[in-house]
């Protein structure tokens, strides 16, 4: 059974005098235990929001969720806040994109960590720092011992997005959310925290979901990948194939544009042309029709369905054809 | 931390000699002067000059500076000559300082009991009634002038209803002298009666002094508040599931707290000047009614020692801010 089944999750954004904003719209996808799945896209496709919405971290007002997140036997959208807030941190963690701005910069690092095992683990402070000194360690940080009294601004970049993920794994959650996990960091450090993220939820069967636009995060980490746009999931793929042959002309296009050692010298990189739109024209279209190299007529007029393929999920009237 | 604070202290010593000289210079450059303040209509040509003499005001400047800052040194800073004409200065000034010493305490405290708590409530309750009631009064607060509203107090609270006093520091009855902070003098030597008594007569000056540097906390409280709860540290707490106890207190307040120890630091050193009205208002003997009678009254040696202790009173509450916010802040301790 799945860990975490997500269910036509959609979220939308109202603002009084405005068109209400569909942000998520109608996505579904499951995580099994101890499985790394891969949520793709560019800026605006939706797939931060999508996991706040699971994590339940939208802002209180002004959105409406709608769909199902069950995670075990639980529903978690019918949670109330204070029954969410005992999952979050102990049965669900996340890890966010920029280190520096998500650590408090007045609290030292040891009570950063230790306040999660005194929530939920209900251990006193002393016994708590002496887990936190392994947790530390665990996640590579040096001298551990010293850095629990040291504040952010004390650490590297690294080594804060190291502490967030101790943080984030101290209680041992089933799941863990990686929102942009490096792309705040340096391209050598940005390496080392996803060997780290792998390695850590290998050892402990923790399912993580990975939220990036890199296809180089996806390529090394992801059992199976997502790919978002417009807030719709439009293709879905084990790794393999979806690198090896991505159907959908987004897909292909978000391959097109990574520089690669391999190409012949002086080819030049394909960009796909346009930028996400800001309201989302999924009704009666193909929100990426616009700036599809393959787009038909029907494409402008009628709206995909997702299919169901040999090895894939895609939403694409006129799908990138096989290279045999 | 010490040898931060140390290194302060000089600057203050430094602080206090250049002002002593700007303060110096710039009441011997004023018109009229304490010669005819002193002699009034009876002033002849020849009175005027024995007096000028006799007051040291004939020699240069500088002469005058240097004997000024010699005997302000050894703790002498002269002769009162209009607010207690005859009274030695530091004696009227040590009589006075703790009446408004502890108005301002008062006066600040009312400020930050309300202020931070009120500021908080606002944030949190953005754009409700709450909020839009509090921040309307934090204007009509910060508008509305000190002594304006003194009088509206004093009217309404000593003169219609009757229920607190509208004069002074305290009524006439025994009480004995310890500290000269007529409040704590009460407590120590277990006259409740007396120090009730001067509580009440605290009630409206600090009232009226507290508005302003109440509006200003409150404001700055609110909006410090909005500011962080947004930042990503407050999401990240939330994703740990934390409760709302925790997240408030360690994570919201916490970090909201700096602009508003610098505000506090800021406004404190402020109230002479609405001390100076208020004071005023409630015939309370204090500094800044010594201050505006010592103005009225070219009572120069008064006024040098008055705006001189102004001055270190200000670079010292700064310098308190200044330690606070290295205690709070683990940045700021680093340099």
């Amino acid at each position: 059974m799945a860990l975490l089944e997500v269910r036509d999750l959609t979220v939308q954004f109202r603002r009084r005098g405005e068109e209400p904003f569909t942000a998520v719209d109608g996505v579904s996808f499951d995580v099994d235990p101890g499985q790394t799945i891969g949520l793709v896209g560019e800026s605006g496709c939706g797939k931060s929001v999508t996991s706040l919405a699971i994590m339940g971290l939208l802002p209180r007002k002004g959105n409406q969720v709608t769909g199902s997140v069950r995670f075990e036997d639980t529903e978690l959208l019918s949670l109330s806040q204070s029954q969410m807030r005992d999952r979050r941190g102990r049965d669900l963690g996340m890890v966010f994109q920029d280190p520096l701005s998500s650590l408090n910069p007045v609290v030292s690092i040891g009570l950063q960590v230790t306040e999660v095992l005194e929530r939920h683990r209900g251990m006193a402070r002393k016994a708590a720092m002496v887990e936190a000194t392994e947790l530390l360690d665990k996640v590579g940080i040096p001298d551990p011992g010293r850095r629990l009294s040291e504040y952010p601004h004390q650490l590297s970049g690294g080594m804060r997005q190291r502490a967030l993920i101790a943080m984030a794994l101290a209680c041992r959650p089933r799941l863990l959310i990686a929102d942009e996990p490096t792309t705040a960091l340096d391209v050598t450090i940005q390496a080392q925290i996803l060997a780290l993220l792998k390695e850590l939820v290998t050892d402990t069967g923790t399912a993580l979901i990975m939220i990036t636009h890199d296809l180089g995060v996806v390529a090394g980490l992801c059992d199976e990948v997502n790919v978002l746009y417009g807030g719709r999931v439009v293709e879905r793929a084990a790794r393999h194939e979806l690198f090896a042959e991505p159907r959908h002309p987004y897909t292909h296009g978000l391959l097109a544009s990574i520089p690669r050692l391999d190409a012949p010298r002086g080819e030049k990189l394909v960009p796909i042309k346009g930028s996400v739109a800001d309201n989302i024209p999924w009704d009666g279209a193909c929100a990426f029709a616009p700036r599809c190299p393959n787009a038909l007529d029907t494409c402008t007029q009628v709206t995909p369905e997702q299919e169901s393929l040999a090895n894939r999920l895609l939403r694409c009237h006129n799908p990138v054809e096989v290279t045999a | 931390m010490l040898r931060y604070t140390v290194r302060r202290l000089g600057q203050l010593v430094l602080v206090v000699l250049v002002l002593s000289l700007l303060i110096f210079a710039w009441l011997h450059s004023l018109p009229g002067g304490p010669v005819s303040a002193l002699l009034g209509e009876r002033a002849t040509p020849e009175s005027t000059r024995a007096l000028t003499i006799q007051l040291g005001l004939d020699q240069p400047i500088f002469v005058q500076y240097w004997k000024f800052l010699l005997r302000a040194l050894s703790g002498d800073f002269g002769v009162s000559l209009g607010v207690q004409p005859g009274a030695s200065v530091v004696d009227v000034f040590l009589t006075r300082f703790p009446a408004t010493i502890e108005l301002s305490v008062c006066a600040i405290i009312l400020a930050i009991v309300f202020g931070i708590p009120l500021g908080y409530l606002a944030a949190r309750r953005r754009g409700g009634w709450f909020d839009n009631l509090s921040i309307g009064a934090s204007l009509i607060g910060v508008a509305v002038p000190v002594f304006f509203l003194a009088f509206l107090l004093k009217y309404i609270f000593a003169v219609k209803l009757g229920i607190l006093p509208s004069l002074g520091r305290q009524d006439a009855i025994d009480a004995t002298r310890v500290t000269g902070f007529f409040v704590l003098d009460g407590l120590l030597t277990q006259e409740w009666d007396a120090s009730l008594n001067a509580l009440k007569h605290l009630i409206l000056p600090s009232i009226a002094l507290a508005t302003i540097p109440f509006a200003v906390i409150f404001r700055i409280t609110r909006a410090a508040v909005l500011d962080v709860q947004d930042e990503d540290y407050v999401r990240t707490a939330e994703s740990k599931g934390l409760t709302t106890r925790v997240i408030r207190a360690r994570h919201v307040l916490r970090n909201a707290m700096l602009p508003v120890v610098t505000t506090i630091g800021l406004q404190t050193g402020a109230l002479l000047a609405g001390a100076v009205l208020t004071e005023g208002v409630f015939n309370f003997p204090g500094v800044g009614d010594a201050l505006a009678t010592g103005f009225r009254q070219h009572d120069y040696p008064m006024l040098e020692m008055l705006v001189l202790v102004a001055a270190i009173v200000y670079v010292l509450v700064n310098l308190l801010v200044d330690l606070s916010y290295a205690l709070i802040d683990p940045r700021v301790r680093a340099k």
